[in-house]
């Protein structure tokens, strides 16, 4: 499964926690969750148990405090996949 | 780690917003304790013109200081060593209100810890009355953290 398909899986698990005033459209790799999408702290959480429960992982504080970003969080999920095999 | 009373001590909330007057029980898991609303709590004067009810928000506000914040110092102190200062956020509240609340009437809330992860506390809580009746029952969840560096 390559970075696309984990791209895709990530936008629909971020979708779920956008505020009204944010289209899903304006999600790409660049995008700053808190800064640009204006999630908060408590739906970045939400975000992060969804994303261990689709890609079956299991982050830890540090992994949170570095997933500012989309890429960020992309990265993250192919390291963590990664080190599983 | 902190002995039960401890917990009321660190709570940030004060008269006449201070809806705690004991911890029955701490866990890990899971936390119990209570209030009796007093004849003249401030809202009554309000809610209703001369029909005292206590206000679905305050129950939720009582269920969301034992059961999520009285739930979070314990489970921040036996996490971290240090007992210092913290910060405290309501995120979400889904109720559901099932009797009415009067003056005078003491409830007991008990709240089960769904996860505590990344400073996020989300709990199952249910407000019983003295005759042991379901009151009020909810998922809540809100950020906890501490604020000492």
């Amino acid at each position: 499964m390559g970075n696309d398909q984990h791209l895709v899986q990530l936008k629909d698990i971020i979708k779920t926690y956008l505020p009204e005033d944010v289209p899903v459209g304006a999600i790409g790799e660049d995008s700053n969750f808190v800064k640009e999408l204006n999630i908060n702290s408590a739906n970045l959480v939400d975000i992060v148990l969804d994303v261990e429960d689709a890609f079956g992982i299991r982050l830890e504080n540090e992994d949170m405090d570095k997933m500012q970003t989309v890429r960020d969080a992309l990265n993250i999920i192919a390291q963590k996949l990664r080190d599983k095999k | 780690m902190l002995i039960i009373n401890d917990i009321i001590e660190k709570l940030p909330y004060t008269n006449p917003f201070l809806f705690v007057d004991k911890i029955n029980m701490v866990s890990a898991d899971a936390i119990e304790g209570c209030y009796s609303f007093k004849k003249d709590e401030f809202f009554y004067k309000g809610h209703f013109k001369e029909h005292p009810v206590t206000p679905g928000v305050i129950l939720t506000e009582c269920c969301a200081q034992i059961g999520l914040v009285c739930l979070g110092i314990h489970l921040l102190n036996t996490e971290e060593l240090n007992t210092g200062n913290f910060q405290v956020a309501l995120s979400s509240s889904e109720m559901q209100f099932l009797l009415p609340v009067f003056p005078q009437e003491t409830v007991t809330v008990r709240s089960s810890k769904l996860f505590f992860r990344f400073n996020k506390l989300k709990c199952e809580v249910k407000m019983y009355n003295q005759q042991a009746q379901l009151v009020c029952k909810g998922v809540l969840s809100g950020m906890i953290k501490s604020s000492n560096i």
